[in-house]
């Protein structure tokens, strides 16, 4: 057996001695050293990366090696899809450790706990759990290099430094590029991280200055960057799953006698079928596996399979909005009460309500899931794209009944992940066939067909609200009632959302409303229900920032003047105060919603956009602003509705406050995608089910947008926090407000209100 | 067999005429730049350059392209168009995940080959069928101008 051909994480096989620190993320080996404790222990209450399972760490000798000829190779634990983690990580380390980011090279770690600390790339946290860590890393790494040079120098190593790659004596004019320091570094003892001297600020060279900076850049356009379908193997097959087409539905039969005959084709093997609720576990079915993907897909055409029955087969999403409408015009739990609600809604002046309903939306990420296993003797090995990368170990060695120390993990780029790629379920699959074929490597190759009608797909949603006003145009009642089946479900049963989801701009929105009451109604989940991009956070803001501008309409209002009326004086809003238990599981303290920040995003998007400003005929200016994942953004958005309903967004307009930024031009292209990704999702993102199926196959009926529903331009305004605060999340937060500023400019050029996404034709 | 010229390399292949030219490049013969994202000619993600233009890999069957130039994401840049794309796609910062990427290259390499100096809409137009999931659609329509620019100063 060869090795793959390309695997970055392989890919230090063969090249130059390595000093320093052994590499652990590029070599596989687990070189621990000795009298060096791996967890670090806190009594109290832990928050931020301390309170996730593995922790954080820094000492260099987990992240960084330093070869003879100077290349420095940073390992990135923390996992890429696309928000650019692999080269912000690695940058604050060359930052901190005065390396030479051209001489840098970034290394994939598999997933490792121990060794690690918490790799799982969710929730928008990796800056904010790992900035630290990093910087001390480098800055150790740095003191670690100058140590070395002055005992060679036999001087004091206050009189040296270094800078830009090298350690220098200024005294002496002696200098010493660090490859030329990598052979005594062995020699260096770690010193306390405590002790550790971080750069200035203003002395950054990466850190938060504005240029274009990336580890796979050219590895990517040049087609050499390794994904999950690209290691290859000798002896290597390829696998196609025929999977349940309902959730709870399982292979009874199946007649593969056509199948057999394809050339090509190898054998045809069961896949278990997971019980309800599946959570990680693959749906099972039939998988055909073939000397190529071709062969299998072909196979897979020709395989007659029977499947069961399932409680689900009646899922039909257009009759399960209705009921889910009705559950929305019911009282129901009550989150959170505030004042006195009912006294409001009988005093008022005037009163308004609407109902919003979002479809399930699949991911669909460019690259489908993919995964690969080998079994060689009683080692499991697998390369695949997942977020999750401990997690997606421990369940894959759990499901093929192999103890965890007997399995390795290696991470590939991720073609986009967006949630779906947290779930290992496609890595189980190729695993399972894996242990039945010792000794050949398996690929299981997900379809677009297998990842649309198998995604764990975002919720369906109605979103209630009512609201009174008094004589004055005060709003006096706001009352906000949700009904989603929930992510629970994967895992349990479940009719009611978790404190997470109630607490994704729903318990927290922070109006200075007097009287409120946050209701959630029991609903019931008929496929798999999963994390997309902002979960929550995107019915919630589509549902609220679209009523507040069917108030201030009411009212006869501004929309901004309105909104801001609403969020009243600048002030924190301490979490628990409005019932946000969990609070991104961060210190309520640090993590507070601050009104300011809000104001600041909205009011510096409106005016960079023109807010207010003269428009032609079949225009509108929409806005909408939205905190999540501890970051505050504002979009404005500028269309046009053409004849036929044809709609062209002339502008875009954010404004983002996500604290501290490490590396804006990242932050950047993570707002720019979510705001074509959101425009896509208001205009069309819809599967709809029927006889428990998902409807929409391929992109033909999933459709994503395409370069002409982008943004005529799209700008981006990253806003200063003027205090001190913590990092802020930017993969997930630049989605929520997009399609409900999308709805209101539409209500503002035409006057008609979507209150259902997708637009599909509803302008038409 | 069936001879194929990749990247100007001749190769035999056995493989049924109707496979798709996608997987006989990337799982027989190892050419893995070029990605699978639909397998029906809807996502772009496949293109490779056919005699010069762009096909969709995964609707051209291996026995359409035998005896034709074939290049692919790994031969591109040592066409100077190609290289040129490539150098301001990484200087724009246009990949997120990248995955799309090796198509989008793909099309705008062709896009400048046939209109050296196209305007906003010929760009929409003609890299229309390329999709992108993260959204890059504003940066590559700025990295094919810069290009296109970079082309006119140093021309291919
Ligand atoms: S894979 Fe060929 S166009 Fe999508
Ligand atoms: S960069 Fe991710 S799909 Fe285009």
């Amino acid at each position: 057996m060869k090795s793959p051909v390309k695997n970055f994480s392989m890919s230090n096989h063969g090249l130059n001695r390595r000093k320093f620190i052994q590499g652990v993320g590029a070599t596989g080996a687990l070189i621990l050293t000795a009298n060096w404790s791996w967890a670090e222990q806190a009594e109290e209450k832990k928050y931020g990366g301390d309170s996730q399972p593995g922790g954080v760490k820094h000492d260099p000798r987990i992240f960084i090696a330093i070869h003879e000829d100077g290349r420095v190779d940073i390992t990135c634990a923390r996992v890429e899809m696309g928000q650019g983690i692999r080269t912000s990580l690695a940058l604050v380390v060359a930052d901190e450790m005065e390396a030479d980011w051209e001489q840098c090279r970034v290394i994939q770690a598999p997933g490792d706990r121990v060794i690690y600390g918490n790799q799982n790339t969710d929730g928008s946290r990796s800056m904010r759990h790992w900035f630290s860590p990093m910087r001390r890393c480098g800055a150790t790494a740095r003191a670690m290099l100058e140590q070395a040079a002055a005992d060679q120098w036999q001087v004091a190593v206050s009189e040296v430094v270094a800078a830009n790659h090298a350690v220098s004596h200024a005294k002496t004019g002696r200098s010493l590029a660090y490859g030329a320091l990598a052979g005594t570094m062995e020699s260096v003892s770690v010193p306390d991280s405590a002790t550790v001297k971080l750069k200035d600020e203003n002395d950054h060279r990466y850190i938060g200055r504005e240029q274009t900076l990336s580890a796979d850049g050219m590895d990517i356009v040049s087609g050499s960057a390794t994904y999950g379908a690209d290691v290859r193997f000798d002896n290597m097959v390829y696998a196609v799953i025929a999977r349940p087409p309902c959730l709870g539905s399982r292979a009874e039969s199946w007649d593969d006698s056509e199948t057999l005959k394809v050339p090509g084709v190898i054998r045809v093997m069961a896949i278990k079928s997971a019980a309800i609720p599946t959570a990680f576990s693959p749906l099972g079915g039939v998988a055909v596996v073939a000397e190529n993907t071709w062969a299998a897909m072909r196979g897979r055409d020709a395989l007659k399979v029977k499947w069961s029955s399932s409680p689900n087969d009646g899922y039909e999403s257009g009759a399960y909005r209705k009921v889910m409408e009705e559950a929305a015009l019911k009282p129901a739990r009550v989150l959170r009460e505030q004042g006195d609600l009912d006294k409001a809604f009988a005093e008022a002046d005037k009163k308004h309500q609407a109902s919003y309903y979002l479809p399930h939306i699949a991911h669909a990420t460019m690259e489908p899931p993919v995964a690969t296993a080998l079994l060689k003797g009683n080692f499991l090995e697998a390369w695949t794209p997942t977020q999750a990368p401990q997690e997606a170990r421990s369940t894959m060695a759990a499901h093929v009944g192999m103890a965890e120390d007997k399995t390795r993990l290696n991470i590939t780029l991720l073609g986009g992940g967006f949630g779906r790629k947290s779930k290992p379920d496609f890595l189980c699959e190729a695993a399972e066939i894996a242990v039945a074929m010792p000794g050949r490597a398996v690929r299981v190759q997900w379809t677009r067909e297998d990842d649309l009608a198998h995604d764990y797909f975002h919720t369906v949603s109605v979103e209630y609200l009512a609201a009174s006003f008094d004589q004055q145009g005060k709003t006096t009642g706001w009352l906000h009632r949700s009904v989603a089946p929930s992510i629970m479900t994967v895992f349990m049963e479940s009719e009611y959302q978790a404190d997470w989801e109630s607490n994704m701009g729903h318990n927290n929105t922070p109006f200075a409303v007097p009287n409120q009451r946050i209701e959630n109604a029991t609903a019931q989940a008929h496929t798999r229900i999963g994390w997309f991009r902002s979960v929550s956070n995107i019915p919630r803001a589509f549902a609220v920032q679209s009523f507040v501008n069917e108030l201030a309409q009411q009212s006869g209002r501004d929309h901004l003047e309105f909104y801001l009326e609403l969020l009243a004086e600048d002030r924190v809003i301490d979490p628990l105060d409005v019932n946000d238990v969990w609070n991104h599981g961060e210190n309520p303290e640090l993590y507070p919603i601050d009104t300011g920040r809000l104001r600041r995003v909205i009011q510096k998007a409106a005016k960079k956009a023109g807010w207010g400003k003269k428009l032609p005929a079949g225009r509108g200016l929409g806005l909408a602003v939205h905190y999540s994942f501890v970051s505050y953004v504002a979009a404005v958005l500028e269309v046009e509705v053409a004849a036929g309903g044809r709609l062209v967004v002339h502008n875009a307009t954010m404004a983002v406050d996500c604290g501290p930024q490490i590396n804006p031009d990242r932050i950047r292209a993570q707002m720019e995608g979510s705001c074509v990704m959101g425009i896509g999702l208001a205009l069309s993102g819809e599967i709809s089910f029927r006889d428990g199926r998902a409807v929409q196959s391929n992109f033909d009926g999933y459709q994503i947008p395409r370069m002409p529903q982008a943004p005529r331009s799209l700008s981006v305004h990253l806003v200063d926090p003027g205090k001190e605060v913590e990092l802020g999340g930017v993969g997930e937060p630049g989605l929520p407000p997009i399609a409900p500023a999308l709805c209101n400019a539409i209500h503002a050029a035409t006057g008609k209100r979507i209150r259902a996404l997708p637009i599909g034709d509803q302008l038409a | 067999m069936t001879s194929l010229t990749v990247n100007g390399k001749t190769i035999d292949i056995s493989a049924p005429d109707d496979m798709p030219l996608l997987w006989a490049l990337r799982d027989l013969l190892g050419y893995t730049g070029t990605k699978f994202g639909c397998g029906i000619g809807l996502c772009g993600s496949c293109t490779i350059h056919l005699d010069g233009n762009p096909v969709r890999s995964c609707q051209t069957p291996v026995s359409a392209a035998s005896g034709r130039k074939i290049t692919t994401i790994e031969g591109i840049g040592s066409d100077p168009v190609g290289d040129a794309v490539q150098k301001s796609w990484v200087a724009e910062g246009v990949p997120q995940c990248g995955y799309c990427q090796a198509g989008q290259v793909m099309s705008a390499t062709a896009l400048l080959k046939s209109n050296p100096t196209p305007d906003d809409e010929a760009i929409d137009n003609y890299m229309s069928g390329n999709l992108c999931r993260c959204g890059t659609y504003n940066r590559i329509r700025t990295a094919i101008l810069t290009a296109s620019a970079s082309l006119k100063e140093d021309p291919a």
